[in-house]
């Protein structure tokens, strides 16, 4: 190892996207940022971030610490890119990841595909069987287990998973069928289904442990390429890796819980937008994150974001552990629009991708596309893109609206077309925040709405007006959001234990020890980080229902040692404030006790986002120009409006709608009568009808 | 009134989120596991004066969505003859009477006047299956009723809330006459919740876009519906196309029940007609009109699921009431089978009809049916009676793209099934297994997906067990050369034999002791195209992974294979195809 005089003093975020591998790099000490944006490898993402590190301009030897942000499992999930893995698992129970739980993909249409994880010849079963109260009904036969290991190393798998039915409620089997793998598999490359969730449900749970197995030696070399190429260079500070929970995991966990990293991409932008809101004073956020492809949408209350712990993938593919709960709701910039065979406009959910992209890239894209009704509207600039094509395509786009979408709408022209395509895709999205929004028990009126992602900011005023949401934000990075949210991430553990009681039978000691045990494994992961905290949170809560339900809801709790009653009036009163109803005359049930430990890092300065030095005393330096742009907030029309450059705005500004603001991977769009502000760490927010008629 | 093409849509897609966050909050809050996890239950805004279908919860259960504007317009209908009394605000009618615009008696729909400016505006309706409605059997599916009485407890419309007050005295009939009824009124209370949410954004979107404009909305988005519609139709060639399905038996009288369909497409509608199908049986197998009609719904909205849920597009669906069937039953025939059952009998004869016009768009048939087995008794351990319902899929057909995806659930069903855990956590049984129904996708081009195998021993004390499935007699129909999927089979062992119920499908009250097994296999789905098409790899496939014997893959494809080195005996295949293709 190199040694040197400097002291590390840089914590850097490197989150990998589809397109680009982003790095934010934060100077504990100045609050000196730097940003660098390099384009993905996706062949070895390992290529990028290196790559990032270097345009980011900081020595290995100045940064104490990495975190990371992957999509190696996220993407081989869902291009199905797994190691050979096998199952060993229950006798009668090899087809549980095949069968599913009998359902289709959409309710109308009798078609559908579906491919398990596992393939059948790969899911063998062995001699062993587990009640629901945990006892004993068949000892495991270890002969049976060792000869399922004989076929499968055979077979060329590289993992294996041991799902046993009812392992929630006795491990024995799995961890002594486990022992026996491991005389010949690497550790980490055996997973136990009641491991990762210790929860009733064999069809989830052993997806979820399928997909573990199957990502983890990916995972596992991928983290010892890079972290083996950074060692090289001379790098000797800490490393950590984003889970889905918007956590940071320590190394030696990630591998064993590979499962957990799938979409932690999104969770770390939403946990950015969490703590810019907290640092504004906004406590209560939508973070509405919408790129070329899709729009992900999360609720952050009292500045912490939503959990969920039943994430479906995709179609048949849950995984059943604590992440962000992020809802993709569709539409982005590419997003195709048509009308449909009754004359009625129709937006997505066909979408052109990056390739060929919307019409405006001039890739040879030929379908009209939300972007390409942007900049139609004069909301993106089109000098900006012709500059990379040969100038042809803003009459292309207008030819395309007029004839795909003007003509058969009763002869629009092409810019009305574009209007009323930006319209419906505004109605849509806003009619999925709603839902998001009332899914998890929330108006969405009481929130602020939290703009990023390249096409995010250029939709959100009209968002807001659509939901009746008062209040915009827009970060400094709308287009590096996902990195920021690796520098600020906290260590986080969750954990979750069934307990399945009617509350008038819980024996409170056996709860209270519960919450401690949790607590007490919670710590000493803590303990075995290097990374520095400044404290240690503790986040508790219950799962309840009535009995009789089926459907659980969350209870949070401000004390790990609560009796009865009042488990039994918060629970009222979060079904309440849910519901409206009250059920007095039903009793309640505990299934579950959740606690979450986390080591909070200490708050980064955010205030040089964007450079200080660099921004124009007064607003009128950086104003770049004009343009006519199209709005019909109130009643359509074009309206001539100032263009602002984003970095050279004053520390301190304000502006009415309309304006137009513009900076390297994203526009923020004014409508009029909205007031905007620039505030402290560089975020605009905008006030919605403030600025009167 | 002019409309704005893009306020069209707008609105469209406003009256489609205020249904959706209804049917959320109806799921989320409610109690019977049917409701909350298997979504047997369907929210919607329909028209004051006519009961039309405005709009409908796109996670809606498909079978209500026909039956929900009947059974609105038989309220407003009752109401100006004078035999129900009139609405106020605040109200909610309560009915689940199947003849009355109905489906089978645990289906009970609410239904709240909507009014703006002290007007009746519109009318908003929810329904959900309630665990239990009293009647022979718990859960009401009594596979042996004869008389719809032994079926449960008939509500006609009644005001179970008179100006938001909730009448206690009709709640109390009701609770005495249903079993585990401390639960219900949770259930009642998310039913009418859900019909709150509704209201409240109704409300919103009219102060938004105005009441007129919203009004012309809804009646320019029928019309729009009707064309889209027509224009699905159209892809239709001009004739007229026919098919037979069966269902097993009624329950009590032990043959086959025909239903014969012909579809007639002229010009840009079509028109069903089901003359020549069995008359109304003895047992549970009938159906009511409004169920017949929602079956074809559903249907064509499985074949053209573009077409939008509105009364538009069941315009130009001309179906000829089936008089004199028993698919078009009356007071006071059993009809517990024709939500579940019969209806999807007759989704077959639809699909098995159109496949041949529309082989791009139609799949062979599905397994058709919702697997209905109950076991009711006493748990001595825990000293407490119980009813376990285990719904399970089945293989879907295989159409003109893919193979059949294998268990899945009802054509007129969403719902997951309950885990195996959950199910031991509840009741005394022990699966020993839960498998692929293996061998059971019918052979084609593109073969049927595959059912289910599972078998459930009872661990403690004593049970009965009932049946209420279908497909037994005949396996899910192939299509366009493809073979029948394998036909569901359930095999009892007590008392050390093994033996299958004389109605196949269809069995009430089996006496069961400790160690007494059941065990169902469900039927695959029918294939789609000739089998001896199919890419002999793709046969090797589905033998190397034990879905096809060797046997299977030579009787029912026509493929050779060598099980030593697990390859396709080419000139042994050759031989075999040729052979059976002349045959």
């Amino acid at each position: 190892m190199k040694m040197t005089d400097t002291e590390p003093v840089y914590r850097v975020g490197v989150d990998v996207g589809g397109t680009f591998t982003d790095l934010v790099s934060l100077d504990d000490a100045t609050g000196e940022v730097r940003i660098a944006k390099v384009p993905s490898t996706p062949d070895n993402q390992a290529y990028g971030v290196l790559a990032a590190l270097e345009a980011g301009g900081s020595a290995l030897e100045e940064i104490s610490l990495i975190v990371h942000g992957t999509t190696t499992t996220t993407n081989a999930v869902l291009e199905r890119t797994f190691s050979r893995t096998g199952l060993v698992t229950t006798r009668g129970f090899r087809d549980v990841l095949e069968l599913g739980r009998r359902t289709r993909p959409a309710p109308y249409g009798m078609k559908g595909r579906f491919v398990p994880i596992i393939p059948r010849d790969l899911r063998l079963e062995v001699t062993e069987r587990i009640d629901a109260a945990g006892e004993v009904v068949v000892p495991l036969d270890d002969d049976s287990v060792r000869a399922a290991a004989d076929r499968l190393h055979a077979a060329g798998c590289e993992a294996v998973v041991v799902h046993f039915i009812h392992s929630y409620a006795n491990p024995v089997h799995e961890q002594r069928a486990a022992e026996i793998l491991r005389e010949t598999w690497p550790g980490d490359h055996v997973t136990m289904g009641h491991a990762l969730l210790s929860e009733s449900r064999e069809f989830e749970r052993g997806v979820t442990a399928a997909v573990n197995a199957s990502v983890q030696p990916l995972l596992q070399r991928y983290i010892t390429r890079l972290t083996r190429e950074l060692g090289q260079r001379g790098y000797s500070g800490e490393f950590l890796v984003m889970n889905g929970n918007g956590g940071m995991v320590p190394l030696e966990l990630v591998p064993r819980e590979a499962a957990k990293t799938v979409m932690s991409g999104p969770a770390s932008g939403v946990i950015a937008a969490a703590r810019t809101g907290a640092r504004a004073g906004v406590r209560h956020l939508i973070s509405y994150d919408m790129g070329g492809t899709s729009t992900d949408v999360a609720l952050i209350r009292d500045a912490e974001p939503a959990f969920s712990s039943e994430t479906e993938v995709e179609y048949g593919l849950p995984i059943h552990v604590p992440m962000v709960d992020v809802r993709t709701v569709g539409a982005g910039g590419g997003s195709i629009a048509r009308v449909n065979a009754a004359g009625l406009l129709e937006v997505g959910p066909e979408s052109a991708g990056a390739v060929p992209g919307p019409v405006c890239y001039g890739r040879g894209g030929t379908r009209p596309t939300i972007a390409d009704a942007n900049l139609l509207l004069g909301r993106l600039d089109a000098e900006r893109l012709t500059s990379v094509s040969d100038g042809s395509v803003p009459g292309l786009v207008a030819k395309v609206f007029e004839d795909e979408i003007g003509r058969p709408l009763g002869g629009l022209d092409p810019a009305a077309a574009a209007a009323a395509v930006i319209r419906l895709a505004n109605t849509r999205m806003a009619g999925a925040i709603r839902m998001v929004s009332v899914s998890l028990g929330a108006d969405p009126r009481d929130f602020v709405l939290f703009a990023f992602g390249g096409a995010g900011p250029l939709h959100a005023c009209s968002l807001a007006r659509e939901l009746a949401v008062p209040e915009v934000m827009v970060p400094a990075l709308p287009g590096m959001t996902n990195a920021l949210g690796c520098v600020m991430a906290d260590l986080r553990h969750d954990f979750v234990n069934t307990l399945n009681r009617p509350l008038d039978q819980v024996d409170e000691a056996e709860l209270h020890a519960v919450f401690a045990d949790q607590v007490r494994r919670g710590d000493a992961l803590l303990d075995r980080s290097r990374v520095a905290i400044s404290r240690r949170d503790r986040v508790f809560g219950v799962e309840m229902q009535f009995i009789g339900q089926s459907h659980l809801l969350r209870v949070p709790l401000d004390t790990p040692t609560p009796d009865r009653a009042l488990l039994r009036r918060r629970f009222e009163e979060v079904y309440w404030e849910r519901f409206r109803i009250e059920l007095p005359e039903i009793g309640a049930r505990l299934v579950a006790v959740a606690t979450s430990v986390i080591g909070v890092r200490s708050e980064p300065d955010l205030s040089r986002l964007i450079d200080p030095e660099a921004r124009a005393a007064r607003l009128e330096d950086a104003l770049t120009g004009s343009r006519p742009v199209f709005f019909d907030a109130s009643g359509p029309r074009w309206i001539t409006t100032p263009v602002y450059r984003r970095d050279l705005l004053p520390a301190a500004f304000s502006i009415k709608g309309p304006a137009v603001i513009e900076q390297l991977d994203a526009t923020t769009l004014i409508e009029p009568g909205d007031l905007a502000r620039g505030e402290a760490n560089g975020n605009i927010r905008i006030r919605i009808g403030e600025a009167g008629p | 009134m002019r409309l704005d093409p893009v306020d069209l849509s707008v609105i469209q897609a406003g009256l489609q989120q205020v249904c959706d966050e209804m049917d959320l909050c109806f799921s989320r809050a409610a109690f019977s596991p049917v409701i909350a996890e298997a979504n047997d239950r369907s929210d919607g805004l329909y028209a004051a004066g006519d009961g039309a279908l405005i709009a409908q919860g796109a996670g809606g259960l498909p079978v209500f969505v026909g039956t929900m504007q009947y059974s609105t317009r038989v309220l407003i209908d009752m109401i100006r003859d004078g035999s129900v009394a009139g609405p106020r605000p605040g109200d909610v009618y309560i009915v689940n009477d199947p003849y009355l615009g109905g489906t089978h008696l645990m289906d009970v729909r609410f239904a709240r006047p909507f009014y703006r400016s002290g007007r009746l505006w519109c009318w908003l309706s929810n329904t959900g299956h309630w665990p239990d409605i009293g009647g022979a059997v718990p859960g009401g599916f009594s596979a042996s009723a004869t008389e719809v009485e032994q079926e449960g407890l008939r509500l006609p419309p009644v005001k179970l809330f008179k100006e938001g007050e909730l009448d206690r005295e009709i709640l109390s009939i009701i609770t005495s006459n249903i079993r585990v009824p401390d639960q219900r009124i949770g259930d009642i209370k998310a039913q009418t919740a859900a019909l709150t949410v509704g209201e409240e954004r109704l409300n919103l979107l009219l102060d938004r876009y105005g009441d007129d404009t919203v009004s012309a909305a809804i009646a320019e988005l029928r019309h729009r519906a009707a064309d889209q519609m027509r224009a699905c139709i159209r892809e239709i060639p001009e004739g007229t196309w026919s098919s037979v399905a069966w269902v097993d038996s009624d329950g009590v009288e032990n043959r086959p029940l025909a239903i014969r369909l012909s579809v007639t497409r002229s010009t840009d509608e079509l028109h069903f007609d089901f003359s020549g199908s069995s008359p109304p049986c003895a047992g549970p197998m009938n159906s009511v009109l409004a169920t017949t009609l929602s079956s074809v719904y559903l249907a064509m909205r499985h074949i053209f699921p573009e077409a939008p849920l509105s009364a538009g597009a069941f315009e130009p669906l001309h179906v000829i009431r089936p008089v004199g069937t028993f698919l078009d039953a009356s007071y006071p025939r059993p009809v517990s089978g024709c939500a579940a059952e019969v209806s999807q009998r007759i989704a077959e004869a639809v699909f098995a009809a159109l496949v041949d016009a529309l082989p791009h768009r139609v799949t062979a048939a599905p397994a058709g049916t919702s697997g209905n087995f109950a076991l009711g008794g006493h748990d001595p351990a825990a000293d407490r009676g119980y009813v376990m319902y285990q719904l399970s899929g089945g293989g879907y057909g295989g159409n003109s793209e893919t193979d059949g995806l294998s268990n899945g659930c009802s054509t007129i069903g969403i719902s997951k099934a309950p885990p195996v855990e959950i199910m031991e956590q509840n009741f005394p049984v022990l699966y020993r297994q839960y498998a692929l129904h293996e061998g059971s996708g019918g052979p084609g081009l593109h073969r049927g997906g595959f059912g289910l195998d599972y078998e459930v021993e009872l661990r403690r004390g004593e049970a009965t067990a009932s049946f209420v499935m279908d497909h037994g007699r005949f396996g899910p129909q192939g299509a366009r050369g493809g073979g029948d999927g394998a036909p569901n089979r359930v095999t009892i062992t007590s008392d050390g034999r093994q033996w299958t119920p004389e109605h196949l499908s269809k069995a009430q009250d089996i006496p069961l002791v400790a160690g007494d097994r059941v065990r169902v296999r469900t039927p695959g789905g029918g294939g789609f195209g000739n089998p001896l098409d199919r890419d002999p790899e793709l046969v090797l496939e589905d033998v190397r992974l034990g879905r096809y014997t060797f046997d299977e893959a030579r009787t029912m494809f026509g493929v050779v294979i060598d099980l030593g080195a697990m390859r396709v005996d080419t000139p042994a295949t050759a031989r075999e195809r040729n052979r059976a293709g002349t045959r």
